[in-house]
């Protein structure tokens, strides 16, 4: 029978969430497949839309077999190198938004000084100053890293000042008639509250810090995810290219898991748990 | 020597005055009620006794001294809403303004120091009925719960002044009365100085030693912002509860609510399809 209720009120079940969610998945996979059928049948030689069994056998070479030249694996080299690059740019940024953020946010003369400043950071497209990164940093792994912080640190700053301010005025007295001095609020009160959001700052932006580290070693690099990708494309070796986009976007989501779980588990507090 | 005077206290914002001319003493042991209609002044004069505002004129003393310029353990406060620290459990929250007197650097104890502090609390947690909840985080706390472990963070510095802006405002009617009970029992066990803004007047005059009424004694239709609150009753409430009094305090609050509203100028005598 037609349910007569109206579509806003038409909740799917469990397992029809669980097979909408595969559907464009699998409607994809499928066009891929019959795109990549039909060409192949008419050019065997075609390089467009390379076959699974193609693109299996490159990650099965790239992934697992040493390479004949260095004898490395080339996958696992590239992975950790971006994944390195990745790390300390995105750590650093944290870092920095953390304390920038916290002092912005809760000490007026330090706003003052610093929000104007941040705010026209922010406006400079990063890639504009990558070539003066280059010249300034040379070639190697700092300039790769400094453009990630360059790129994603502004935002992050101006997200955690946002939410230092946002911490309720009667928090801040509450603190002040506790007897607490301006360095015991920011470590006891502001600096664990805005370590959540901390985290979710870190979350959005990670695709950012992604484009910008996959930008820097397209551009110069010996190694990296980012640098294979643009190596092999002289090539247009497909077979590799689609299979490490589809790496490097498995990695991104299970690093947003783990930020997700990390941040639920540290601060049980935000979800009203016991302790 | 009064604990808390106020000397010919005037505060505006800009040309809009707020408060003229306040001249008030309390003493140790008061438990003042701030009653008055909404836009008449009580929660600036609550900010004012908390240094998160400065008067235009006029002084305040603390003790015969002028008042400290920010705020500070002499003056504690319970607000309406977010008075604790959700990040912190309910013991923690509680020992946290000894930690901050202990710990100069890290405003944190650690290890046995911080079982100590946690075994000091214990007193004060089975006081306002949070011994049991001793390890929740406040999200995991009734609005009525919240409350109870703002006022024992608030009392285990035993401040001079206990400020309580609205504090029951949000709670329902069953936990109100639970609430005032435990206040009253803390203030004549403490026997601080308490001033508790609130909308209700009843509950004012229920819980008070004195009713201080702010309301503009001057309604001016040109220029409503030009004439600010004063405090137009202060009743003392040694023995009995004045009904009349009550009434009349109500009257004047509501003339003023309807004032501030825009409504035509109150009609002599209720329309009968208004009473329920």
């Amino acid at each position: 029978m037609a349910s007569r209720r109206r579509l806003i009120n038409r909740i799917p079940g469990r397992a029809a969430m669980v097979l909408l969610g595969l559907l464009p998945f699998a409607l994809a996979l499928m066009a891929y497949l019959i795109a990549s059928d039909l060409r192949l049948s008419a050019n065997p030689n075609d390089k467009l839309l390379p076959s699974l069994a193609s693109m299996g056998e490159s990650l099965k070479r790239v992934a697992l077999e040493p390479e004949r030249r260095s004898g490395e694996i080339i996958l696992w080299v590239d992975t950790l190198a971006s994944l390195r690059r990745l790390g300390i740019g995105v750590g650093l940024s944290a870092l920095g938004a953390l304390l920038v953020g916290i002092g912005i946010g809760v000490i007026p003369y330090l706003r003052a000084l610093g929000a104007p400043l941040v705010g026209a950071l922010a406006m400079i497209p990063p890639m504009a100053v990558l070539p003066i990164l280059f010249i300034a940093f040379g070639l190697g792994e700092l300039s790769k890293v400094v453009l990630i912080v360059f790129g994603i640190t502004p935002f992050m700053i101006r997200d955690l000042a946002l939410r230092a301010g946002e911490l309720p005025r009667e928090q801040l007295v509450k603190a002040q008639t506790l007897g607490a001095s301006t360095w015991q609020l920011i470590l006891r009160v502001a600096l664990p509250q805005l370590l959540p959001r901390l985290m979710d700052a870190v979350r959005l932006s990670l695709g950012a810090a992604w484009l910008f580290l996959i930008a820097a070693e397209a551009i110069a690099a010996t190694e990296g995810l980012g640098y294979r990708i643009f190596l092999v494309r002289r090539y247009l070796a497909m077979e590799v290219i689609i299979p490490y986009v589809i790496w490097i976007t498995l990695l991104a989501v299970l690093i947003d898991l783990l930020l997700r779980g990390v941040s639920r588990w540290w601060f049980p507090w935000a979800r009203g748990a016991t302790a | 020597m009064s604990l808390l005077s106020i000397r010919r206290l005037w505060k505006h914002y800009g040309e809009q005055v707020v408060l003229e001319n306040l001249n008030l003493e309390f003493q140790a042991g008061e438990f003042c009620t701030l009653v008055g209609a909404s836009g008449c002044g009580k929660s600036t004069f609550l900010r004012l006794l908390l240094s998160q505002e400065t008067p235009n004129r006029g002084e305040i003393l603390l003790d015969g001294a002028p008042l400290p310029p920010e705020p500070g353990p002499e003056r504690g406060v319970v607000f309406q809403r977010y008075s604790v620290f959700p990040h912190l459990t309910v013991e923690d929250n509680v020992i946290l303004g000894w930690e901050f007197g202990e710990a100069r650097w890290l405003g944190r104890r650690f290890g046995g120091q911080r079982r100590r502090l946690r075994e000091a609390a214990a007193d004060t947690l089975r006081a306002v009925g949070l011994f049991d909840a001793r390890h929740r985080y406040p999200a995991a706390l009734s609005g009525g719960m919240q409350q109870r472990l703002a006022i024992a963070q608030a009392l285990v510095l035993k401040p001079r002044v206990l400020l309580l802006d609205e504090p029951f405002g949000a709670l329902d009617p069953g936990i109100r009365a639970d609430m005032h009970e435990l206040i009253l029992n803390l203030w004549r066990d403490t026997g601080m100085l308490i001033l508790m803004v609130t909308h209700d007047i009843r509950e004012g005059f229920e819980l008070g030693t004195r009713v201080l009424v702010f309301d503009r004694v001057r309604l001016d239709r040109h220029a409503p912002d030009a004439y600010g609150a004063t405090v137009t009753y202060d009743i003392p409430l040694t023995r009995s509860r004045p009904a009349r009094l009550l009434e009349a305090v109500s009257a004047a609050t509501a003339r003023t609510e309807r004032f501030r509203a825009g409504t035509p100028a109150p009609a002599a005598t209720v329309p009968p399809q208004a009473v329920e």
